[in-house]
């Protein structure tokens, strides 16, 4: 019977940002059990005001690298509302299909470079080209085709160029989404490829469940990336105006991190709750393969997080191909983008790959930002993260500390935090040393 | 002598640098086959103390922070800042044109007053230490990544340009954005990005910051052939270009 645990990880490894465990139990009985965030925070609220509606994307795409486009993208369509700016068929499918390129490159760099590591049982992807040279190969093409993608539709690969209100600077020739086309039916056989060696290892997915509610977009006619009304599986919805009394932000004194609630002390998204809310609008070949893992919509494992992404990857390619297929059916064309100016606030939600994003911005008369409001998906999960905790340490304490600290860092990564993005206002605390061992 | 021994450090930032770095995709373990990557938190669980090259991305924004810095500096050999928010403060910088308690304030409400929520002017990593080669850009251009590495590698000295953004356009043969009413930062901003902004048809925003000696008369000359404002120009140079200790250009 293990009775002692002492687990004080600084800066959790294979993960966007710095984020601290600390355990402590004595005889037996758990004394404390914190997820912490020692990022330094960066003010992009405060920093946003008095600059022009035209440079905002340009602004908040910086509060993260891994999802710079979910971030532009946002916050274009915020503006965009707050202007009073229709845009065109075109430019709508466009944008969604850049979105879809960073959903898939978040995702394989996820399963593939920072979770996959775990179920080999080793420190990093490097050793496991030596175990599974094929899958990596599989992995980084993969990877790699996204990251063409972005940069084919958004002018590079991180922190787009091309998204402006209104429309875009430039599109892709038609020639250039054929030759996308082809690159993505390539791409769905090398999602098999991946589905396969996780399958391989998907008895390493520790079994740990916590009835939790899951909250994300959903949009009527497609599963949902991109817009829509916020949705919960506790049954309740909301329009994408109210995010602020959905996300609930409030500050709590012992990690001092903003959290969020809606109808529990908690709730989380990302890949698992859209999962879990939109299953029945998955693509047949994303259905098929959760069929493979014995996934079913209603899971609450949080670990199962990292399958719900590989499922969403096999949703995103085909629903790009439906996409340029559409563009390429009426053909593409460059047009004209003309904004005026004028007061007014705007919200507009998208999901990044790890949850619902939300900005909200408020502009002069000349376009200038005079406030605004961001809720990034790691802050909504940050509460779950700290609620998982408190159930799984007592469940697995008798396994000793290694195994706890390891589950526990697992566990983290499996919400493919960003926690840059959610230290742009976090309040920050580092771990105090009434804890440390 | 073995294999050079690398760490990769992080502070105020996006981390979309080191992205790049995995973004050099099959690339990346020709890289790893002739360093020894001793700590890089994003991509592996390894940590270490001992390393000759440290490269750093990120400002510095806190007095823990500065201290951090400090620490790892005194273990590297050579420093390499990775990237705006290392090399020059980049957009991080904007915080430094407000009142930083009314910065605290406006993001965390009544707790911005709270002593953990201490935040200082944004630094560029060498406003704290020395830092012997700079990569510019927002993110930093891969290439160019490579390229110093490569250099380090073979003790040569990586050549960086230290001429504006509009030679690289020009030379690609690029409609200039000021014809269509753009104010673009591209004549007194440092190329080696391939102009890669204002090819896409967006301005340069002057995210690698200033060249060496910026040509300020022709900048001021384009102003005014365009019709535009001085004030124009200042306002986009505030996203990279705030509050920089090292280096002022004024217009």
């Amino acid at each position: 019977m293990i009775k002692e645990l002492n687990i004080d990880v600084k800066h959790v490894t294979r993960v966007e940002g710095h984020g601290n465990i600390v355990v402590n139990a004595r005889d037996g009985k758990v004394e404390k059990v914190q997820w912490q965030v020692p990022e330094a925070p960066r003010f992009f609220e405060a920093m946003i005001r008095g600059r022009s509606y035209e440079d905002i994307q340009t602004i908040v795409s910086r509060i993260c690298g891994i999802c710079s486009i979910s971030h532009s993208l946002v916050a274009t369509k915020a503006v965009e509302a707050a202007l009073g700016i229709e845009v065109s068929k075109q430019t709508d499918l466009i944008r969604r299909l850049l979105h879809y390129s960073e959903q898939l490159q978040s995702h394989v760099l996820h399963i593939g470079y920072l979770a996959a590591p775990d179920f080999f049982g080793v420190k990093s992807v490097v050793p496991l080209v030596g175990l599974a040279k094929d899958a990596v190969l599989t992995i980084v093409r993969a990877h790699r085709v996204a990251n063409e993608w972005s940069e084919l539709i958004g002018g590079r690969v991180t922190h787009p160029i091309t998204l402006i209100p209104g429309g875009f600077t430039r599109v892709p020739s038609e020639q250039q989404f054929r030759h996308l086309e082809q690159r993505l039916r390539e791409t769905m056989a090398d999602i098999g490829a991946i589905a396969d060696v996780v399958h391989s290892v998907a008895g390493e997915v520790p079994a740990f469940e916590r009835d939790t509610e899951y909250v994300s977009l959903r949009e009527s006619s497609v599963y949902s990336f991109y817009d829509g009304q916020i949705v919960s599986t506790d049954g309740y919805t909301a329009e994408i105006d109210d995010w602020e009394s959905v996300a609930n932000e409030y500050v709590v004194d012992q990690s001092t991190a903003k959290w969020a609630k809606w109808h529990r002390d908690s709730y989380a998204v990302g890949a698992l709750a859209r999962f879990n809310n939109n299953f029945s609008q998955l693509s047949d070949s994303a259905k098929a393969l959760a069929g493979r893992f014995g996934f079913k919509q209603g899971c609450c494992n949080p670990y199962m997080n990292t399958v719900a992404q590989l499922v969403e990857c096999a949703e995103i390619a085909e629903s790009s191909l439906r996409i340029i297929d559409e563009l390429l059916s009426v053909g593409v064309v460059e047009e004209k983008v003309s904004v005026k100016p004028r007061a007014g606030v705007g919200v507009a939600a998208v999901e990044a790959p790890r949850g619902i994003l939300f900005h909200k911005y408020e502009f002069d008369g000349d376009g200038k930002c005079v406030a605004g409001n961001l809720c990034i998906p790691t802050n909504q999960n940050h509460a779950n993260i700290q609620n998982d905790f408190e159930k799984l340490v007592p469940e697995i304490m008798d396994q000793g500390q290694e195994i706890v600290r390891q589950r526990l860092e697992m566990l983290v990564r499996a919400y493919d935090p960003c926690i840059s993005c959610s230290a742009h206002m976090l309040d920050v605390q580092f771990v105090g040393g009434e804890s440390e061992s | 002598m073995g294999k050079p021994r690398v760490a990769i450090f992080d502070f105020a930032c996006c981390e979309g640098c080191q992205l790049q770095i995995v973004n050099m995709e099959e690339e990346i373990l020709d890289l790893i086959g002739a360093v020894d990557v001793v700590e890089w938190r994003e991509g592996m669980s390894e940590q270490s103390d001992q390393y000759d090259i440290a490269i750093v991305e990120g400002s510095i924004t806190r007095a823990e922070d500065e201290e951090r810095v400090k620490e790892i500096r005194s273990r590297a050999q050579i420093l390499i800042a990775l990237g705006s928010c290392a090399a020059t403060g980049g957009l991080n910088k904007l915080k430094n044109n407000f009142d930083l308690d009314e910065v605290r304030r406006c993001v965390y409400g009544k707790d911005g007053s709270k002593e953990h929520l201490n935040t200082l002017m944004t630094k560029a990593v060498d406003e704290v230490v020395d830092v012997d080669y700079k990569i510019f850009g927002c993110p930093i251009e891969l290439r160019e990544f490579v390229y110093v590495v490569r250099c380090l590698l073979m003790g040569k000295k990586p050549e960086i340009p230290e001429y504006p953004v509009c030679v690289e356009c020009k030379s690609k043969g690029n409609v200039c954005l000021w014809e269509s009413g753009q104010v673009c930062l591209g004549p007194v901003i440092r190329a080696g990005c391939g102009a890669r902004c204002p090819s896409a048809g967006f301005r340069c925003f002057g995210c690698r910051g200033y060249v060496d000696s910026p040509n300020v008369d022709a900048a001021k000359e384009v102003i005014e052939k365009y019709g535009l404002d001085v004030e124009d120009l200042k306002t986009k140079m505030v996203l990279f270009g705030s509050g920089s200790t090292k280096q002022q250009v004024t217009i």
